[in-house]
C-alpha cells in the first residue's frame, strides 16, 4: 500500500497497513463487523439502512456512477419471496482498473460485511461475487475470508442470533471483459456467455436465474461498513456536494509511483498526481484517460485544472468512469495508445450487436493503417462518421465505450493522426513503432 | 472420456454454490477444473463435462468458446501470458515480448518444441499498478524487466 505525505480518511482501505489486514482478526481489531451489528441487532429497518446510504452521497464506483441508495430502493419490498441476490461485480477487466484487486486482497472482509448490509437491506439472502478468472490470489483471499465468515456466524443461517439468513459464494469468470456489464454478468453466474441483456426487465425485477437481483461494485459495497458506523452524513462530508465520499484513485502509466490512492471526491487532479510522484523522470504531461478507456482522454493541461469528481469530470469532457487514471507523457504516440485501445475493444465485443461487431473492426483496422503510416486523410471523418453509427445503437454501453479513445483522440490530437497520415511516421521522437523502425 | 475424481469434486462442490435445478450455473467452475487438470479442453472433455452436469454439449461449447481463458488447443506446461494494454504498453511491455520471443525462439501464440512453454498476448490484468505485469499459472508477476523475465523462467521447473 501506498504511503501517505499527509493525513487522508480512509474508507475502503482502512486498516490495510497491517501485513495480515486480510484476516478476521485484524478487521475485527479495527472495528470491523460492529456495522453489521448494529444493523442487525440494532433494531434498524431495511427502510433505515437505505435511507442512510442514499444520505450518504455514495454513488456506484464500477463505472456508471448510479446513487448506490436508490439502486437498492428498486428491489421488491421484503414480502418472503425468496430467493432474492446481491452480486458484487469483480471483474475488474477495464484496462487501467485494479482498485478491486487490493480491496479484495487487503479488505475482503470489509466487502463481506457491506455484502451482508446490503443484502438485508434489498432482502437478499444469497450473494454472489464474481471474481473475474484470472484474479487467483483475490480469489483466494475472498474465499478464505468467506469461510472465516462463516465460522464466526456472520455468513449464513441466523446471523448473530438476528433471525436473518445470509449466504455468501464466490463465482469464478472465465476471461472476458464484457462480463463486466451488469447483465452480462448474470448471464456468466447462470454459465452463459456473458452477452449483455435487453433492458427493461432491469436486474431487480428479473436477474440472476429471473429473480430480483443487485449488481454493485467491489468498493461500492466495501463503503457500506463505514457508512453505517459514521452516518451518511459523515460520508457525504468527505467529499462534494454531488460526488460524496472518497474514491480510490488507480493510477498508471508514465507516474514516478503508480499504485492506488484513497483521496475525497474532488480531489484536484494535480494533487493525485504529486501523490503519485509526478510525471516520470520529470517529463511534460501530454495527455491523461482519467477512467479508463471506455472514457475520453484530455489533453494534459485540462486535466491538471479539473477535480476527479463526476461533476468537475463531466465539465472537462471527460467522466470519472472506474476512477481509472491512465497517465500519459511527452513521449507518448497517441495514434499508437488509439491502436492499442481499439484493438482491446475489436477484441472484447461480444459480437451480439451488428453496430459495435463490426464497427470495432473498422475502428482497429482504420486507426492501424494510419498508425503504419498508411492512412489517407479521409479516414479521420470515416472514423468520426463510423462511431457516430455506432454510438447509442447497441444493448449495452460498450459501443459508446470503443468510440470514446477514438473521436476524443481525434478532438484533441488531430495534428497528431495527419502528421501520421503526411510524414507516414510519427512526430513524437520515441514514440510509436513507426519511429523505431526509421 | 471419463472426467476424473477432482475434477468431479471440484464440480460438485461448485454445484453446492447454485439452487440445485440450476446445473448451468457450475458450468465455468467446470471448465476451470477441467482445464487445471488436463491443460486444455479437447472435445472429449467438454462432452464429459456436459454428460456430467446433464447439459447439451452446445452450452458446454459456447461457454468453452467465449471465454478467453480456456485453451481449445494444446498449450505448453508454462503458459506465459504478457499484458500488452495500454499501461503495460506504456511502461515497455514491448521490450518484454521482444525479450521472450527472443528468449523462447517462439513468437506468440506458438509452444516451444519441448512443449514447455507457450507464449500468449493478453488482454488487462487489472494489476496496472505493477505494469508491465505477466502471468504465468495462478501467479501475476509485476514490474517486470528483462532481467527478471530471466529468472523467472529459470525459476519454473
Amino acid at each position: 500500500m501506498p504511503e501517505y505525505p499527509k493525513d487522508y480518511t480512509l474508507v475502503t482501505l482502512n486498516g490495510t497497513d497491517r501485513a495480515d489486514s486480510n484476516t478476521l482478526q485484524a478487521y475485527r481489531d479495527n472495528g470491523g463487523y460492529t456495522a453489521v451489528e448494529k444493523v442487525l441487532k440494532g433494531g434498524l429497518t431495511r427502510d433505515d439502512v437505505i435511507s442512510e446510504v442514499k444520505r450518504s452521497g455514495l454513488r456506484g464506483r464500477g463505472g456508471a456512477g448510479f446513487p448506490t441508495g436508490l439502486k437498492w430502493s428498486f428491489m421488491p419490498p421484503a414480502d418472503g419471496d425468496q430467493p432474492k441476490y446481491l452480486a458484487c461485480n469483480a471483474d475488474e477487466a477495464e484496462p487501467g482498473t485494479f482498485k478491486d484487486r487490493d480491496i479484495m486482497r487487503y479488505n475482503p472482509h470489509q466487502l463481506i460485511e457491506g455484502m451482508i448490509i446490503g443484502g438485508y437491506a434489498i432482502d437478499a439472502t444469497v450473494g454472489y461475487v464474481y471474481i473475474r478468472g484470472e484474479f487467483w490470489e483475490p480469489y483466494a483471499r475472498v474465499q478464505a475470508a468467506i469461510e472465516e465468515a462463516y465460522e464466526a456466524g456472520l455468513l449464513g443461517k441466523d446471523i448473530l442470533g438476528s433471525g436473518i439468513d445470509f449466504d455468501l459464494h464466490t463465482h469464478r469468470g472465465g476471461g472476458a471483459y464484457i462480463a463486466g456489464e451488469e447483465t452480462a454478468m448474470l448471464e456468466s453466474i447462470e454459465g452463459k456467455k456473458a452477452m449483455p441483456r435487453f433492458k427493461p426487465p432491469f436486474p431487480a425485477n428479473y436477474g440472476i436465474f429471473g429473480r430480483p437481483t443487485t449488481v454493485n461494485n467491489v468498493e461500492t459495497l466495501a463503503s457500506v461498513p463505514p457508512i453505517i458506523n459514521n452516518g451518511g452524513e459523515w460520508f457525504q462530508s468527505l467529499g462534494t456536494p454531488e460526488s460524496g465520499g472518497t474514491k480510490i484513485y488507480a493510477i498508471s502509466g508514465h507516474v514516478e509511483r503508480p499504485g492506488n490512492y484513497e483521496v475525497p471526491m474532488g480531489t484536484p487532479f494535480a494533487e493525485l498526481l504529486e501523490l503519485a510522484g509526478g510525471v516520470r523522470n520529470g517529463n511534460q504531461l501530454k495527455a491523461v484517460i482519467p477512467g479508463g478507456p471506455s472514457v475520453p482522454m484530455v489533453p494534459g493541461d485540462v486535466m491538471m485544472d479539473s477535480n476527479l469528481d463526476y461533476e468537475s469530470l463531466a465539465q472537462a469532457g471527460t467522466m470519472l468512469g472506474a476512477g481509472s487514471v491512465i497517465v500519459m507523457d511527452e513521449t507518448t504516440c497517441i495514434v499508437r495508445a488509439v491502436e492499442r485501445v481499439a484493438k482491446f475493444f475489436f477484441h472484447e465485443s461480444c459480437g451480439q450487436c451488428t453496430p459495435c461487431r463490426e464497427g470495432s473492426g473498422w475502428l482497429y483496422r482504420i486507426v492501424q493503417r494510419i498508425e503504419r503510416g498508411e492512412g489517407r486523410m479521409e479516414d479521420l471523418d470515416t472514423l468520426l462518421d463510423i462511431g457516430s453509427r455506432i454510438e447509442g445503437r447497441t444493448i449495452c454501453a460498450f459501443g459508446d465505450a470503443e468510440v470514446a479513445p477514438v473521436s476524443s483522440s481525434i478532438k484533441h490530437f488531430r495534428d497528431e493522426y495527419e502528421y501520421h497520415i503526411t510524414h507516414k511516421r510519427c512526430m513524437v521522437p520515441a514514440g510509436g513503432r513507426i519511429a523505431e523502425a526509421g | 472420456m471419463e472426467l476424473s475424481q477432482t475434477v468431479r469434486n471440484k464440480i460438485d462442490e461448485a454445484r453446492a454454490k447454485y439452487p440445485p435445478e440450476e446445473n448451468r450455473a457450475p458450468l465455468i467452475f467446470a471448465l476451470h477444473a477441467a482445464q487445471d487438470e488436463y491443460r486444455w479442453l479437447d472435445e472429449p472433455t467438454l462432452e464429459a463435462i456436459a454428460d456430467y452436469l446433464d447439459l447439451e454439449p452446445i452450452k458446454v461449447y459456447e461457454a468453452a468458446t467465449f471465454y478467453d481463458m480456456f485453451n481449445r488447443s494444446p498449450v505448453g506446461q508454462h503458459n506465459v501470458k504478457v499484458c500488452t494494454n495500454l499501461s503495460c504498453m506504456l511502461c515497455g511491455s514491448d521490450e518484454i515480448t521482444d525479450h521472450l520471443r527472443g528468449k523462447l525462439g517462439i513468437d506468440i501464440g506458438e509452444t516451444t518444441e519441448d512443449g514447455r512453454f507457450t507464449l500468449t498476448e493478453v488482454e488487462c490484468l487489472g494489476a496496472c499498478g505493477g505494469a508491465p505485469v505477466i502471468w504465468i499459472g495462478k501467479d501475476y508477476y509485476e514490474d517486470i524487466t528483462p532481467q527478471r523475465v530471466d529468472e523467472i523462467l529459470a525459476s519454473l521447473d
